[in-house]
C-alpha cells in the first residue's frame, strides 16, 4: 500500500494505491486525520482509483475521517471507487454518508 | 423426519500462516483463483474473499491480541450437494486458531445505524456467507464459513 499527499490550493489530495487492510489501515487513518485537522485545509479528497481492496478497519477510519471533517466544518470527498471498495462501503451501509465522485476534477469542485 | 441433502466434500487447499497482518494479502491472493474456479460470480468471489479476510483479521486482533507469531490454519473444501433435484456446489472454509475460547455472546455485529468505527467485520462475514458457525474443539477455535454458487452450471472435473 502506498499513500502520498498533494496540495492544491486549500485542498489536500490523498493518492492511495494497493490494498488497505488490517496491516496498513492505521497508516491511512493517520494521514487522513492529520490532513483533515490541518487548519490550512478545507477539503480532503481521497483518490481511490488504484485501491484494489479495503477492509472494515479502513471503512472505520473513513467514518472517523468523516466525523472529524464534519466537526471541523470541512469536506471529505472520495473518488475512483472500485467495485470492491464500493461494495464494502455499501454492505456496511455507509456509502451514502460520503460524497463520492467519478473523478478528481469533480471531487475538487463539488 | 426430514433428511438433510447428501453433501460431498472435496479438499482443495490448506494454508498455514503465522498471525502476521502483512500475510492477509497472501490469503486473499490464494482464494481469488480458487473461488473463481468454482464458478462463483465476480460479486460472490468478492464476498467470499471479504468474509475470509475479515475473519482472519479478527483472529489476529481478538484471538491473538496482535501477537504476530501465532498459528492460523485455513482449509478450503469444495462442497457438492443435491437440493431440489439439482446439484449445487460451493465452498467451505475452515479457520483454526489456538487462541482462548471465544465468548459467543460477544459475536454479535453492532447495529449499522450507529455511525461509529468498529464491529463491522462480523456484519460483513454474516452478510457475505450462507452459513457461519463457531466451534471450540479441544484447544482450537474453529470458524466454518460456507457459501454456495447461485444459478451456475456445474463444471465437470476439478
Amino acid at each position: 500500500m502506498m499513500i502520498s499527499v498533494r496540495r492544491v490550493d486549500k485542498a489536500a489530495i490523498l493518492d492511495v494505491s494497493g490494498s488497505v487492510d488490517w496491516a496498513n489501515s492505521v497508516e491511512v487513518r493517520k494521514v487522513l486525520l492529520d490532513e483533515i485537522r490541518d487548519k490550512s485545509v478545507d477539503r480532503v479528497v481521497l483518490n481511490l482509483v488504484q485501491v484494489k481492496y479495503i477492509d472494515t478497519a479502513t471503512v472505520a477510519s473513513l467514518i472517523e475521517g468523516l466525523k472529524a471533517s464534519r466537526d471541523k466544518g470541512s469536506r471529505l470527498v472520495l473518488f475512483g471507487l472500485s467495485e470492491f471498495v464500493r461494495e464494502s462501503l455499501k454492505i456496511t451501509q455507509v456509502l451514502n454518508l460520503f460524497v463520492v465522485c467519478d473523478n478528481e476534477e469533480q471531487a475538487m469542485i463539488i | 423426519m426430514k433428511r438433510s441433502p447428501k453433501l460431498n466434500r472435496i479438499f482443495l487447499l490448506k494454508l498455514e500462516i503465522p498471525s502476521l497482518p502483512t500475510l492477509l494479502g497472501v490469503i486473499r491472493g490464494a482464494l481469488e483463483p480458487l473461488v473463481d474456479m468454482l464458478e462463483f460470480s465476480p460479486e460472490q468471489c468478492r464476498e467470499v474473499i471479504r468474509a475470509v479476510d475479515e475473519a482472519v483479521s479478527n483472529i489476529m486482533r481478538h484471538s491473538y491480541l496482535g501477537r504476530s507469531n501465532q498459528p492460523i490454519a485455513v482449509f478450503c473444501n469444495r462442497l457438492q450437494r443435491q437440493a431440489n433435484g439439482e446439484s449445487e456446489q460451493g465452498i467451505e472454509i475452515l479457520l483454526f486458531d489456538r487462541g482462548p475460547a471465544v465468548d459467543t455472546t460477544r459475536l454479535q455485529p453492532r447495529p449499522l445505524h450507529e455511525i461509529r468505527a468498529g464491529g463491522l467485520g462480523l456484519h460483513i462475514i454474516r452478510g457475505s456467507m450462507d452459513s457461519v458457525d463457531y466451534k471450540r474443539a479441544g484447544r482450537l477455535n474453529r470458524l466454518r464459513l460456507v457459501k454456495y454458487v447461485r444459478h451456475s452450471k456445474i463444471r465437470t472435473g476439478l
